[in-house]
């Protein structure tokens, strides 16, 4: 029981890093025709994300890798239910990353148009469907006795699950207009602040929206009700979106990230406390769901599973905080003079 | 349409698109890595030219690559729900290894060889590019396993309905595992010497750059010797195990129908499935087949017909495939002992140059036909001997397949043609001058 239930963290804990990272690189794509004015400003942007949008993918493959190994019949339930959906995000994600390295390996106008295109694309529908997925799974797929997902795509497009993508995409946004107000200068710079601090008082009220919403709409609250001192991962959520605002005032951008990092890790943490056991609830009947205990792999692959996790992703962070330490300041004109830059 | 027939389809697609980048990943990445040691430790700045020059192209290449493996992972999950839901306890646990373990420290590391040319010292940075390599080959290695249990399933239990893992020492150190990582891994060392070696033929053969290429050849020569020896003669070994472990696919690699001793290897023939023989057959040896899977000239080789008709893989197929590969594979050892003896001479060998030039593509078709002997030769089974391809798919709608399938061959047909415009492009330019770091 207990090796399940870490399993069921762990598995919310990775996606949650994987949002915290990808999620401003999905930011930074989703502003890029607004904040990117020139061709210089479109540059400076990519190549902020440049050293680090792969290494933060690979959080992805891991959520994606970790479901497979811990929880079989969940990857094998969500991914085909979902095919469309996921379909969409690969198509996106493949776009985006090779628009990266294609972008500027041909001098000519229109050829970097497309990759323009391709970029936010690619950034835009994950945010969005990466919400829809799992406002979808708080609140519950018609899963029938055989685990068999009975709807389609547009089952998927209900209002909930719309106010899910929403509320991701602006906190993407947030996330990433953030990012923009420590890895830029001048003008771009101010163009970020003013869209971090623009977009805020939006991101406030669609996140009040969903919390509200999800009282209707999903079970989540039950958990919460059974153990208050639950209500935690909300207050951390809330404090994180507060001082987003705080530390904006105080030009104190880092300081505003991680708070938006908090408000992410938050936001998705209301969700899956509020799921345990479920991971894939059943909205036809909770007998169909499918939890930590009835679609776990065995218990000695899921201890071996868990000494690899303990064993090499304290290694990656390590590794990924030296990346991001080497990366830390602006870009300057002498990165983007970099034959290998974007 | 039949969903299982779309998926087989599209995951026959995406992963031979896939393969198309990773063997140059693998090889070029070592390749690169020596070069910036050599760079590191000798200041000479030749060195340094063909790191950036060799590295420019193993990053395009590698940008495709990497975004067409995300689909794979996620594959599983869409089209073959059944296979995951049956298996994940051990097949699962392999993939997540090879993210935590070696894809993690591949992409973080990458990132940080190319944007940090100024950020480190020269050794530093040069280290970075020997790990980027190393976990490039520890992620191939985790890969082979998980295909290696599909191909030879050890240390799992039913339980449950599903397979569970019962030995994971078994799984890891699976000898089918073993020798696929053994004779997959130095193909893609020869794929990516024989590309080293063509692009530097071109330009020999336009008599420029001769210095920087002539070194660039000198040392893409030696590790394509080493390697296609190796694929040989461990090739040979996997053959033994092959006819062990699957008893199907070896005699279906080579059209073999009647159980016989001292069982005769043809060199070529058309297979008749329906009549259950071969139309025409050229070159018989008698009892070479018996050697090739037992190594013994008298051995008994058991025949196709002595499987249930629903049991034997698909034969021509597995039979041209392992024709193709073994005609191609005796060919590259060949082709780098000449250039051996001719390095130091290679600007008056024309015909040689126009040779290694177009030998390009074929260590390509090589290790193509080598995956597809080996998952077709394994049908109808998905995980031999214990789950069948049929029984695997996903429950979706045929036409959300046709529709994934039609966006997969759009996008990646745009993929691999700006893919190799721009590999074909820069390899064309030529190095660039270089200010030293």
């Amino acid at each position: 029981m207990i090796l399940q239930s870490i399993w069921f963290y762990v598995w919310g804990l990775l996606w949650a890093v994987f949002f915290i990272t990808d999620g401003y690189d999905f930011g930074v794509g989703s502003l890029y025709p607004f904040l990117g004015k020139s061709d210089q400003d479109k540059r400076v942007m990519i190549n902020s994300l440049g050293p680090l949008w792969d290494g933060n993918e690979v959080w992805l493959i891991t959520a994606g890798g970790v479901t497979f190994a811990a929880f079989p019949l969940v990857y094998a339930v969500m991914f085909s239910s979902l095919y469309s959906a996921l379909m969409l995000i690969l198509f996106a994600l493949i776009l985006r990353g090779v628009s990266f390295e294609f972008r500027g390996k041909v001098d000519s106008a229109a050829w970097r148009r497309l990759w323009d295109t391709c970029i936010f694309l690619g950034s835009v529908v994950p945010a969005i469907l990466f919400g829809v997925a799992f406002a979808n799974i708080f609140q519950g797929l018609p899963l029938d006795e055989n685990h068999l997902f009975q709807g389609n795509l547009l089952t998927l497009l209900n209002p909930y699950g719309l106010l899910g993508g929403v509320l991701f995409l602006f906190f993407f946004l947030v996330h990433g207009a953030l990012w923009l107000s420590i890895r830029t200068d001048g003008d771009l710079q101010q163009r970020a602040i003013k869209t971090a601090g623009g977009l805020w008082p939006v991101l406030l009220i669609v996140a009040v929206a969903f919390l509200a919403y999800s009282a209707v709409a999903t079970p989540l609250y039950k958990n919460y009700l059974a153990h208050p001192i639950l209500f935690i991962v909300i207050l951390a959520a809330v404090a994180g979106l507060l001082g987003i605002r705080l530390f904006l005032a105080r030009k104190a951008y880092f300081s505003a990230w991680l708070a938006s990092a908090l408000a992410i890790v938050g936001a998705t943490f209301f969700g899956i406390v509020g799921l345990f056991p479920n991971l894939l609830p059943s909205r036809i009947n909770p007998e169909y769901s499918l939890t930590a205990f009835n679609a776990a792999s065995s218990p000695l692959t899921l201890k071996i599973m868990l000494m690899v996790v303990l064993l090499f992703i304290p290694v990656v962070i390590v590794y990924q905080i030296w990346s991001y330490s080497l990366f830390k300041g602006k870009v300057t004109q002498q990165d983007l003079d970099l034959e290998e830059a974007y | 349409m039949d969903p299982v027939f779309l998926s087989r389809l599209q995951f026959a697609a995406t992963t031979m698109f896939h393969f198309l980048f990773v063997p140059l990943t693998l090889g070029l990445s070592v390749l690169v890595a020596y070069m910036e040691v050599r760079y590191a430790r000798t200041g000479d700045e030749t060195y340094l030219r063909m790191t950036k020059f060799w590295g420019k192209l193993f990053l395009i290449n590698f940008a495709v690559g990497v975004v067409t493996g995300i689909t794979l992972e996620f594959q599983f999950g869409t089209n073959w729900s059944q296979y995951s839901a049956y298996v994940g306890d051990i097949f699962g646990s392999l993939l997540a290894i090879e993210a935590s373990v070696a894809f993690f420290l591949e992409s973080t590391l990458l990132g940080i060889w190319i944007f940090g040319w100024k950020k480190l010292s020269k050794m530093a940075h040069a280290i970075v590019m020997c790990l980027v390599a190393a976990a490039s080959n520890i992620s191939a290695m985790w890969i082979l396993i998980a295909n290696g249990w599909m191909q030879s399933p050890v240390g799992y239990v039913y339980n449950n309905g599903r397979a569970e893992l019962n030995d994971f020492a078994a799984v890891v150190f699976n000898k089918f595992a073993i020798l696929e990582f053994l004779h997959t891994v130095p193909s893609s060392f020869v794929l990516s010497a024989f590309f080293v070696m063509g692009i530097s033929a071109y330009h020999l053969f336009k008599k420029q750059h001769i210095d920087f290429f002539t070194r660039s050849f000198k040392i893409a020569v030696v590790f394509g010797l080493v390697s296609s020896i190796w694929v040989v003669v461990e090739g040979d070994m996997h053959a033994v195990h092959v006819t062990k472990i699957q008893p199907t696919k070896l005699a279906a690699m080579e059209a073999h129908w009647e159980t016989q001793k001292r069982a005769p290897m043809v060199l070529f023939a058309i297979p008749d499935e329906k009549n259950e023989r071969n139309l025409i057959e050229v070159g018989k040896v008698p009892g070479l087949l018996s050697f090739l899977g037992h190594h013994d000239f008298n051995a008994e080789v058991t025949g196709l017909k002595d499987f249930p008709k629903e049991d034997r893989p698909p034969v021509l197929l597995t039979f041209v495939s392992f024709r193709l590969m073994v005609a191609l594979g005796t060919l590259f050892p060949l082709l780098t002992l000449i250039g051996l003896f001719l390095k130091n001479r290679l600007v008056e060998n024309r015909w040689y140059l126009m040779v290694m030039m177009a030998a390009i593509p074929l260590p390509y078709i090589a290790i193509q036909a080598g995956w597809v002997l080996a998952e077709v030769g394994r049908q109808p089974w998905i995980v031999y001997g214990l789950m069948r391809t049929a029984d695997a798919a996903s429950p979706v709608a045929g036409w959300q397949v046709m529709a994934s399938m039609v966006a997969f061959v759009l996008v990646y047909g745009l993929l691999g043609s700006v893919g190799y415009y721009l590999i074909g492009k820069n390899a064309i330019k030529g190095p660039a001058a270089v200010e030293a770091a």
